[in-house]
């Protein structure tokens, strides 16, 4: 599974990582981003790139993605 | 639950609809009451109303302390701290977005009007705006190809909660000192755009509530169209098609529909300094992450990066207008048009500006 660390970073740089990680072919993507707006926009993105979607809210306000295929 | 069900539906693409639905009938509706023509609620320009408000530059005709921009502000504020999304954080490149913000205000100026107005003229007919949102789109596109070969002002971190209240502070203020406008502690406009504007109730009342729509979707003209560029999502932009449509309807309604070039309320007919002012600016808006409604919504949840971007905005209109650097309206001066446009001081900033910004798009990138 292919991890990104998207914490502290705005849009759209969570998003950019994550299309990158799926142009290179990765089915399995754990995203890990700190606030809400990043989740929604790699949420979508993740959709709109035929992955299943869950989220997993942890501590310290951290979100994990996982995108799966 | 509620709260939750809000939020779900603000979120989904019926949502984004309906606040870019709402947002362009405020906006006309503004007009209607008082509020410039075509400029309903054009954050660049009423930036530029605060900044002669505070008496950073002394064009007369454009000083006012406006309300709006303060509900946008406290609205995101209200709304973040009920949804507990309030989170103060600071330390993405700040002077760098200061340069970023006082070049998108100088852009914006030349075409005079962020990209809200740019949409907002478009719905009110002026056809010089298509320049404007030809000139917004080559600036993001040229801002997306930066993006994909690795810039990034870097991570923010989190800070003391009261860094995040500064901003909300301000505003609060200001509006404090609105209502002191006998007192003679702000500058205010006696005649020209400065001087039109709604009643101190509805303005405030209408920021409020685009400030807490804003807060909930994310909505961002810039990110509109760079999403689509970038990514191919038409979230954003669903919601920015949505403004436009329902602000043409609402202008229809009022009347306030005038199709043409030609003297066109607070606008001038200089092609090519329309298209170049929205470059610079639509570069710079997405060196820095979001159009200005955007960056007054992220101040209000504790963004401090985001604030001094608008510091750079306020400081930018005081350049513009002590350097005379912004777009001067068409005239009809004894029936006969009178073209405005940029005087050779502001070409030569707004070229600089691009180059400048391409500059920081540039060397601002991680290896990847």
């Amino acid at each position: 599974m292919k991890t990104i660390d998207a914490t502290g970073l705005s849009c759209p740089q969570p998003v950019l990582m994550t299309i990158q990680a799926i142009k290179k072919g990765e089915t399995e993507i754990k995203v890990i981003v700190d606030n809400n707006t990043s989740y929604e926009n790699v949420k979508r993105c993740g959709e709109n790139n035929g992955f299943e979607v869950k989220a997993e809210e942890g501590e310290n306000e951290l979100i994990t993605v996982f995108l799966n295929k | 639950m509620v709260k939750r069900n809000v939020s779900r539906f603000l979120a989904s693409k019926k949502g984004i609809i309906l606040v870019g639905a709402c947002i362009g009938v405020l906006a006309s509706t503004l007009q209607k009451f008082g509020n410039p023509p075509n400029m309903g609620i054009c954050v660049a320009c009423f930036l530029r109303d605060i900044s002669g408000a505070l008496g950073f530059h002394r064009a007369g005709v454009v000083q006012y302390m406006r309300p709006e921009i303060i509900g946008f502000i406290l609205g995101s504020t209200i709304t973040s701290l009920i949804y507990k999304e309030f989170k103060a954080r600071n330390g993405s490149a700040p002077l760098v977005r200061f340069c970023l913000g006082a070049c998108a205000m100088i852009g914006a100026l030349a075409f005079l009007g962020c990209p809200w107005r740019t949409v907002l003229r478009l719905a009110g007919g002026d056809l010089n705006a298509i320049l404007g949102l030809l000139g917004l789109t080559t600036g993001i596109a040229i801002g997306d190809q930066f993006l994909k070969y690795g810039y990034n002002l870097g991570k923010t971190t989190k800070t003391y909660v009261a860094g995040g209240f500064i901003v909300p502070f301000f505003a609060l203020l200001f509006l404090v000192l609105l209502f002191f406008k006998s007192k003679g502690i702000l500058f205010f406009s006696t005649k020209g755009p400065g001087a039109m504007h709604a009643c101190i109730g509805i303005s405030i009342l209408f920021g409020l509530i685009i400030g807490f729509l804003l807060q909930r979707t994310r909505f961002c003209t810039m990110g509109s169209i760079r999403d689509v560029l970038l990514v191919g999502d038409v979230h954003l932009m669903s919601g920015l098609i949505s403004l436009f449509v329902f602000a043409f309807l609402t202008n229809l309604l009022y009347g306030q529909v005038h199709f043409g070039f030609r003297l066109q309320p607070i606008a001038h007919t200089a092609h090519l300094w329309n298209f170049l002012g929205m470059t610079l600016a639509g570069l710079a808006f997405v060196l820095a992450g979001g159009c200005p409604g955007r960056q007054l919504i992220l101040s209000g949840e504790g963004d401090m990066d985001a604030g001094v971007f608008v510091l750079g905005m306020i400081a930018g209109a005081g350049f513009a207008h002590n350097f005379g650097l912004a777009g001067v309206p068409d005239k009809l001066i004894n029936n006969v048009v009178q073209v405005g446009g940029i005087s050779l001081s502001g070409k030569i900033v707004v070229v600089s500006g691009i180059l400048f910004c391409m500059m920081i798009g540039y060397f601002m990138r991680e290896k990847i």
